[in-house]
Parts: structure tokens; sequence; C-alpha cells
């Protein structure tokens, strides 16, 4: 028996993207386009919501779950996907073709994230996975120069090598349990002895190399180098997109997987948790430190995302650490990167606003911003100390919830490098800072910015305040996500 | 009605700042009356509430309303802060007085601050101030008094120096912020003291497990002397009380309500709302009782002998907080609350009082006024029914709490007994000199080219009279012992002797003695001239350059502290550690730091195949390294 209503979110989804492309043949004014994809997008959030409470089901014999954590996700990618396209209006409306496309493809990713969220079972993970990725392929190249072209090239060739390696790994760990649904994969593991796991070495290969895989989609060193390139070269937009909704998808498949799958025997998870807590103290220790020297701020914010990737791993390696009923590392982990999310995305609206006006993405070309536009530098600047992390912004709460759950599991040496990292970013963010409130601008010229751009940074900037100040009903929503692991 | 409205006790005024400052004075700045009324509206509706509240509060059992908590911040098996109220009877009590002398004060400022370009900026501070200060008065964790204490502090700050381009304004106002966070730091100190070792910022379960035994000894005791050095730099009593006469560059209405009234008396409260950690542990009790009663007649002398009618208020004022704290230190919660619910009334009655004089003459000089009974009639009524009441004349409020002092420091302290009577007569002394220099013999003159003395606006004048009524029966709450009841106080000698028959008794006749006979002397001097000020002083040359002086504390501070110990020694100590030693160090590691990102972004050189080379190195070195060590 199939409940087809329990996927009435996705079908919205994939329904909006076919009628997007169809109403391009149709309507002159492309901003319809926009709306249109908002309402569809609106439409699938409130499905979303309509069942969050409603208890865990499996369907498609236990490939897909819709559970709170699935929900909390899509409806992060939701949001996420309506800002994106909410900023993206004005700076659409300058290619003169395959407008409808950019947003059909925009709705078909967030439709492939959702999934990723969503499934319990390797290979509709892996099919969740390429449906995300070809679109974003396809995105990053849009703007058909040499360096998005290029960029493009670059991450789809990576991107395939990753998946190669992902679906290597699942391979192994298919070949080892016999099974693909992480819960019988869960089972398997536990049926065997200790001794017996030991000797044949093909779990943890294939373990390690799922790591490989997801890493790349959450740019984790190492597995990191396309990041700066594409960023760089990607429609702004889209990288403000890869940042964040690329990036929570892949940690929302990892904690899935490795929680679900690979989250017992107590030895395992210490294991994996481990190797998070590794990757994490290497990725923001690189990221931090080689974003110091960049000149372009959508560089700097590409090894920024690397850096907060290694912040998001932190919360990770605590639920390797935790007991399986400690709620506290998966629940961090979810509120750190909704706020991540708004934060990043809150940057990267207002720097759309002002790249577009002035043509360059260097920093030092953003001198005297303050007085030029003063709400896109106040913006900006709240972004920027969210992502430092002090109060009062969203970044102060989701760092200290996620670094005081690893403190919690005997962490503690992960998170004083994590601190220290945290000092060393607040230098290169706050140069930003200083750059637009301290210097002397270098003309007295204007930057205007599109009304529907403005309503999203406006969104993502209240988002942030809110979970910086009021942070309780977000954390709320995350406990309860966190809880309900069906599968 | 829901207990939960007691929030907006708090609230209101809080509304009102953010209304002022968000919306009045960016886009109504000519219409600057609007600041003034939603002000007062917002107070009105905060004094309805407080009423209820306090009607409630004496109803209920054990005197203690619980409120509902908000949860700010829940971490699932880490840290919880709530943010949660207290209603009990402290509280209630404290809540009427910031309420009604800051209705009156806002009231009367309307005629005070008329025309002043920054109209809209006053009544936004003030509001922000009666809300921390009811906020600070409404906390039940030690962490959110905290966050209050400093938000009066900064309230404070920013209306001493409300007229920032007078330099001596902007002074006095850093003075005041510097001093007081010299106490503040006592105050954190204690706190994260008693977190440590109760893991609790609660008051309610700090006070009981003081009360318990189960929180004693040192630990104790230097809690409790680290939240009294907080209160002694709040309530201004020696050695921490320098800031408080300076602070009277302020606007006079500022000086009533906050350098008066309101958040001078916080320091008093914060030692009544943990009175547990004081009440066991007797060398803070000793302290307490000690520091202020010192502070009561050090403070008086000074007061004999100052020019300016607001300086002499403010002696005033440090004096009769160190008589507050004498009670607390001496009696129990009720008797220091006591008094300072009574000197609220009538110490803001005449800082508004000098503030109609000063309307008038345009100058706080005392010298330049005298004769002014004729020309503001209200002004000076209203103005001698607080000095009475000051000075502890039955059957005027000053008196009975000044009387319940007198019981409960002899009972304890002889000593302190004396020196605190000394005070009595030194009180009535200063306050009718004020008196006798201000409305007494003729006009002097008052500031050059001012013109001639009027009586103030009615607004300003109607504040004063309901201050005036409350200075004559705010005292009646006790004649019969209902205060100390409510704060569940055991009765001492002087509780509930009733309206006459507290006259049945010796002590009450020497005080009134002793006050009349400074009054009797300020008479003689200053109005009759029996005797001449000037003999007097030149008799007392090196007394009278003492106290006028002020005992040398400020030089002693500025030149002696500031110039030679911070500046020339630690200061400088420190800068030379820090050009040398740590920004060497840190300029080393920057460039080290920025070295490495230049050469890791090397590796970055956007060649595809390095890349997947990287992919495929990570995945054999976690590989290995799985085997090796996992």
């Amino acid at each position: 028996m199939l409940n087809f209503e329990l996927l009435a979110p996705e079908l919205t989804l994939a329904a909006t993207a076919i009628v997007v492309i169809l109403l391009d043949f149709v309507f002159k004014r492309k901003w319809w386009l926009a709306a249109v994809s908002i309402i569809g997008l609106a439409v699938s959030a409130g499905f979303t919501v309509s069942m969050w409470g409603g208890g865990s089901v499996a369907l498609f014999n236990n490939m897909l779950a819709v559970d709170s954590f699935a929900l909390f996700f899509k409806l992060l990618f939701l949001v996420i996907a309506a800002l994106v396209i909410l900023a993206s209006a004005g700076y659409v409306a300058k290619f003169r073709r395959f407008q409808g496309e950019y947003y059909a493809l925009v709705l078909l990713s967030a439709l492939g994230m959702m999934l990723m969220a969503a499934t319990s079972e390797l290979i509709s993970i892996y099919l969740a996975l390429e449906l995300t990725s070809i679109s974003l392929y396809v995105l990053v190249g849009f703007l058909k120069d040499s360096k998005s072209t290029e960029a493009a090239l670059k991450y789809l060739l990576l991107g395939a090598v990753a998946s190669a390696v992902l679906l290597f790994g699942m391979a192994l760990v298919f070949g080892f349990t016999g099974q693909t649904q992480l819960g019988e994969i869960a089972g398997a593991i536990q049926g065997m002895s200790l001794a017996g796991v030991l000797s044949s070495p093909g779990l943890i290969a294939g373990m390690v190399l799922m790591v490989a895989g997801f890493g790349f989609k959450v740019a984790a060193v190492p597995f990191h180098m396309w990041v700066p390139d594409v960023y760089e070269g990607a429609p702004t937009p889209i990288t403000a997109y890869l940042s964040v909704a690329s990036k929570a998808a892949g940690f929302a498949v990892l904690l899935r997987v490795f929680y679900s799958a690979f989250g017992l025997p107590t030895w395992l998870s210490l294991d994996w948790g481990m190797l998070f807590a590794i990757l994490a103290a290497v990725g923001m220790t690189l990221g931090n430190v080689v974003a110091l020297p960049q000149t372009n701020i959508k560089r700097m914010l590409g090894y920024s995302s690397i850096a907060q990737a290694g912040y998001l791993m932190v919360g990770l390696a605590t639920v390797g650490f935790a007991s399986a009923g400690d709620v506290a590392g998966r629940s961090g982990l979810l509120f750190f990167l909704a706020s991540y999310a708004l934060t990043n995305l809150g940057a990267f609206i207002a720097i759309i606003a002002i790249s577009s006006k002035l043509d360059s993405d260097l920093i030092s070309d953003y001198a005297g911003m303050a007085k030029r536009a003063p709400l896109l530098a106040l913006a900006l600047t709240l972004c920027l100390i969210s992502l430092i992390g002090m109060p009062p912004a969203a970044g102060f709460m989701a760092k200290f919830y996620i670094f005081s759950g690893a403190v919690q599991n005997g962490l503690l040496w992960l998170v004083i490098i994590a601190v220290i990292n945290s000092v060393i970013s607040a230098y290169y963010y706050l140069r930003v800072v200083k750059v637009m409130w301290m210097d002397k601008p270098a003309s007295r010229a204007k930057v205007p910015s599109p009304a529907a751009l403005r309503v999203a940074l406006a969104v993502s900037c209240l988002g942030v305040l809110v979970l910086g100040i009021v942070p309780g009903f977000v954390m709320k929503l995350a406990e309860m996500a966190a809880q309900m692991f069906a599968f | 009605m829901p207990s939960e409205l007691v929030w907006l006790i708090f609230l209101l005024p809080l509304f009102s700042f953010v209304i002022i400052s968000l919306f009045f004075r960016p886009f109504l700045n000519n219409r600057p009356k609007l600041g003034g009324y939603i002000t007062i509206a917002a107070l009105l509706g905060s004094l309805g509430l407080s009423i209820w509240a306090l009607f409630e509060v004496m109803a209920a059992p054990g005197h203690s309303i619980p409120i509902p908590d908000i949860n700010w911040v829940v971490i699932e098996g880490g840290l919880t802060i709530h943010l949660g109220l207290i209603l009990d009877s402290l509280t209630a009590v404290m809540l009427l007085v910031v309420i009604i002398v800051s209705l009156m004060v806002q009231i009367y400022s309307q005629g005070y601050m008329k025309g002043d370009p920054g109209y809209h900026r006053y009544y936004a501070f003030m509001s922000l101030f009666t809300a921390s200060m009811l906020g600070l008065v409404l906390a039940d964790n030690l962490l959110f008094v905290y966050v209050f204490w400093e938000m009066v502090g900064l309230c404070s700050y920013l209306l001493i120096g409300f007229w920032f381009h007078r330099p001596e304004a902007a002074n006095a106002a850093k003075k005041a912020f510097i001093v007081t966070r010299l106490g503040d730091f006592g105050f954190l100190a204690a706190i994260l003291l008693l977190y440590f070792n109760t893991g609790t910022f609660d008051i309610g379960q700090l006070n009981t497990l003081a009360a318990g035994g189960a929180l004693a000894g040192t630990v104790l005791t230097w809690a409790a002397i680290g939240i009294f050095a907080g209160a002694a730099g709040k309530s201004a009593q020696f050695p921490l009380h320098v800031w408080l006469p300076d602070a009277m560059e302020g606007p006079t209405p500022v000086s009533a309500l906050i350098h008066a009234a309101t958040m001078v008396a916080a320091g008093v409260f914060l030692v009544a709302r943990t009175f547990p950690l004081f009440a066991h542990s007797m060398e803070a009790m000793t302290t307490v009782a000690v520091i202020g009663g010192f502070t009561a007649i050090f403070a008086a002398t000074m007061g004999l002998v100052m020019t300016d009618i607001k300086r002499v208020l403010a002696y005033s004022t440090i004096s009769q907080l160190g008589y507050m704290m004498l009670g607390l230190g001496t009696g129990g919660v009720a008797i220091g609350i006591f008094h300072l619910f009574n000197h609220a009334f009538f110490k803001a009655l005449l800082f508004l009082g000098a503030g109609s004089v000063n309307h008038a003459t345009g100058t706080f000089d005392m010298r330049r006024m005298g004769g002014l009974r004729r020309f503001m009639p209200w002004t000076y009524a209203t103005f001698l029914i607080a000095s009475i009441s000051i000075a502890g004349i039955w059957p005027l409020a000053g008196f009975w709490s000044k009387d319940e002092i007198l019981v409960s420091a002899l009972q304890a302290q002889p000593i302190l007994f004396y020196l605190a009577m000394i005070t009595v007569f030194m009180t009535a002394f200063y306050m009718f000199r004020v008196v006798f220099m201000t409305f007494g013999g003729d006009y002097r003159g008052g500031e050059e080219g001012h013109g001639k003395p009027h009586e103030s606006p009615a607004v300003m004048v109607m504040p004063m009279v309901v201050l005036a009524i409350l200075a004559v029966v705010s005292g009646f709450w006790n004649v019969t012992g209902q205060f100390g009841a409510l704060f569940g106080h055991g009765h001492t000698q002087g509780f509930a002797e009733g309206f006459f028959g507290i006259l049945t008794h010796a002590l009450p006749w020497i005080s009134l003695i002793l006050a009349g006979l400074g009054i009797l002397l300020a008479y003689a001097i200053y109005s009759a001239r029996w005797l001449s000020a000037e003999r007097i002083g030149a008799m007392f040359k090196p007394l009278y350059t003492l106290f006028l002086r002020k005992y040398w504390l400020d030089e002693l501070y500025e030149q002696v502290i500031v110039r030679l110990v911070l500046l020339k020694g630690l200061f400088a100590a420190f800068q030379a550690v820090d050009s040398y030693g740590v920004d060497g160090a840190v300029n080393g590691l920057a460039k080290g730091v920025m070295a490495s990102g230049k050469a890791i972004r090397r590796a970055h050189s956007g060649q595809l195949q390095l890349y997947g080379l990287f992919i495929g190195i990570g995945i054999i070195v976690i590989l290995a390294c799985f085997y090796l060590f996992g």
C-alpha cells in the first residue's frame, strides 16, 4: 500500500519544475517564472509542515523514510531554494536565454536534496545524490564564460570521481553485509562477532570510501579542492546554493548513514567518530588559514565554508562518541546547519547585490560600502559576525550548542582547536567589516538592489537574529528531528 | 489577574524606550512632547500593575507569588538559562518606589527639560533606565541581576553625561562609570564564586542554601563581601562614594530619580535580596554595618559645608544610604528597606525642589539665592516638609524609619549607635542650613541676568506636592508594624508601638531633641544670625577645610592612585610587555600563519589532475591510518 500523499512535497516540486519549463515558452516577463517557483516551493513547504509530528513512515520497501529528521531537512532545503530564487531574480534577468531552465534546475536539485535527506537505502541515496549533482553541474556552468565553464567542468569531473568512490564504498559495504537498507546493514553488522569484522577489512574500507564520497559534497578536507575554483566561477546565487544546500544535504546523508547503519557496536562508532574528529580538526584549520590571504570575497567564503564544514564535523564526531540515545550531538548539528544556511545565504545575497553593481569580487573594492549601501553593509556585517560566532547572531548559539555537546562527550581537545580556529577566522571576516565601515569609498555612487533580493536578505538576516536571540523554538525542532530516526 | 502580567511591569517602559528611539526620534523629532507622553503612559500602566502586585503579595501565603519562567536557552543535557522573575514583598515594595518616583520625575521633567534639543533622547534614556531598574528588582537570578545592574550603570552614565558638551558633565559621567565598575568587579567575582560552589545562579536557591547551612564558612563570607563591594559602588559607600557628588552634573530630575531614589538604592536592595548570605556570616554583617555607619557620619560632615544645593543633597544621600546599610547590617531587611522606601520619596522631592529653585534662579549656588519663599511658596512648602521628614521629626516619614535603625544599632553595635546619633544632629543642621540659605532672608540675585525668580509651572509643582504628601504619610505604614510583618520580621523595640505609643520611649525623644538642636543651630546661624558662619568657620578652620576639600580623597585617588600607581607604574609596565613581548609574538605568529596560508594556496593551482590526486591520496592516508592504528 503506497501512501502517495506522503510524497506530496516531492511530487509538488517535480510538477513545479516541469510547469516552469513549460511556462518559459508562454511568459515574456520572466519574473513570473520566479514567482511560480516560489509558489511551488511554498506549497511543498506547506505539505511538509502538515506532516510534522505525524510519526515515522517507511515507503517503497523501506527505501524512503518520512520521519521528522527528513522533514526538518526538507523544510530547510525549501527555504534555501526559495531564498536563492528570490536572490537570483535580478541576476537571472540578465540572461538572454534559458531562464526557465535555471529555475527548473534549482527546483530539481532541491528535489534531489529532499530525497537525499529521506532515503534510507544505499542505491536510492546514490540516485538522489546524482539527481542533485547533475542539476548543480549544469547550474555552475550557466554563465557560459570561460571561468564558469571551467568551474563546471572541474566540478563535473571531480564529482564523477567522487561518485565512483562512493559507489565503490557502497559496493564494499553491500558485499560485506549483503544488505543495502541502512537498518538491515546495522542488523547484519551487529550480528557479527568482533573478530569477524576485524578479520575482513572490507567494511572499514567501504566506510572510508563512503566518507570520501560524501566528504566531496560537504567540502571536507582533503576532498575540498574543487571548492574555491567552483565557488569563484559559478554564478553567485549558485555559489550560495552550493555552499549551504549541497553541504546540508551531504551532512544529512552522512548523519543518517553513519548513525543508522554504523551506529553500533560502540567500537565502530568510536572509530568513525575519531575519523570525523580528525577531519574536523584538519578541515577547520586548513580552511581558516588559507582564507586569511584571500583577496576575492567569493574565494574567501569558499575557504570559510570549508572551515565551517570542519565545525559541522565536530558535531558528527560528537555523534560518534556519544551514546546512541544522546540527542545533543545530532540536534546540535541540525541547529548549526540551519543557522549556517541562513547566515551564509545572507552573506552571499549581500555579495550578489554589491558585486553585480561593482562588477568585482575583490574585497578591496568593498571599501566604504557602509556609505554607499548602508543596509547591505549592515546585513553583510551581521552575517560575517554570525560566521565568526559572536552574539547576538545565530552563529554564536550554533557554535555554543555544538561545542558544548562535544565537550560533554570528551572531545575537549577538538573544541580547543575549534575555538582557536574561531579566533583566527575573526581576522579575515572582520577585515571585510573594517574595509566596509572604515575605508574611504572609491566613489559616492549608491548601490541599488532589486526588491526581491532585499526581501531575501531581510528574511535571512531576521532568521540570523531570531536564531541568535530566541533559539528555543528551532532548537526544539532540531531535537525532535534528531530523535525521530526511524530507519 | 494572571501572574504573567508581572512581566508587563518591566516590559512597558522598555516598549516606550523602543518606540521613542526607533520611531519618535528619527521621524517625529519636531513633536518632542510625544516622548514624554508615552513614557508617562507606560509608567501609569506599570504603576497600576505594581499596586495590584503589592496587594497580591500581601494576600499571598509567605508573601511570595511564583511567576512562570520563560526558557530562553535550553540545551538538552547541557546549559539551561531561564528568564525568571521573583515577586515577593521586597520586589513589590521596590517596584512601587521605583515606579512612583519615576512617574513623578517624568511628569516634572516635562517642565524642566522643556525646549531642550535632546528631549527625545532624554525620555528614551529615562525609559530605558526605569525598565532596567525594574528588571533588576524583578530578576530571580544573579546573572540577570548583574546584566540589569550594568544596564542601570550604563543609563546613569548616559544621563550624567546628558549635556556631554560640558566637559564637567562628561568627566563626571566617566568617573561614575569607572568608580562603580571597581565595585562591580567584586560583585562579578562573588557571582562566579557562588556559581562554582553551588552550580546555580538562582537567588532563591542560593538563599535557601545559605539559610540551610550548606553554603557557609569562608566561601559565604567572601561571596557576601564581594556582593557588598558591588553594592558599595552603586550605593556610594565609603571609599567608593566619590562619584556621586560629581554625578550632580546631570539634569536635576535625573539626580532625583537615579542618584537619590532608585539606582543608588540598588546596592541596598542587592544586600537585602541576598540577605541570608549576609545573615549567616558575622564578618559580612559587621562589614556592612561598620561601612554603613561610618559612611553615614562621614558624608554628613561634608554636607555641612557645601554651598552648592545639589552637592549638599548628594552628601545627604550618601549619608542616608549609609543609614540603610547600617539598618541592614544590624537589624534586617525590613529595617533597611523601610528607610529606603521613605527616603526615596523625600529625597526625590528635595532634588525636584532644588531643580525648581534652579529653574527660578539659574544657579545651584545657595550663596546667590535667599528669600525664595516669597517667590515660590509651593516649592518652599514642599521642600520644608521634605526637610522636616529627613531630619526625623515626629510624625513625618523619616522619623519612623530612622528610629528603627537607631534602635537596632543600639542593640547590635553601640559605637555605631553613637555615631548615628551625631549624624541625626548633623542631618537636621545641614538640611535646615539649606532651607534658611535658600528660602530665608532676602534674595541675593541668582545667576547674572536670569531675571526675577518665579514659581515653577504646575507640571513641575504637582509632582512635588504628590511627593510631599508621601513624605508625610509613607512612614505610617509601619506604625503598627505592618511593613515589618510583610517581610516576616520579628518585633524589635521600635516596631508596632503605635502612633503615640512610640513617644513613651526615651530613645525617640533623644533623637528628636538632637534633631531639634540641629535645626536650632541652623536657625541661629543662617536665619537669626546670632552666630556668624564666618567666625565659626575661622574657629574650626582645619576641620572646615578638611570637609570642604572632601578629605582630599579625590586628590588621593587621582594624583596618587591613578597617576602614580596606574599610569606610571602598572600601565607603563604592561605597555612594555605588550609592545616588546606580546606584539612581537603576535606579529610573528601572524606572519607565520599568513605565510603558511600562501604556501597552501599554491597547492590550489587549479590543476584538475592534482585535485583528483589529492582525493586519492586522502583516501589512502585515511585507510592506512585505520589499518595501522585502528
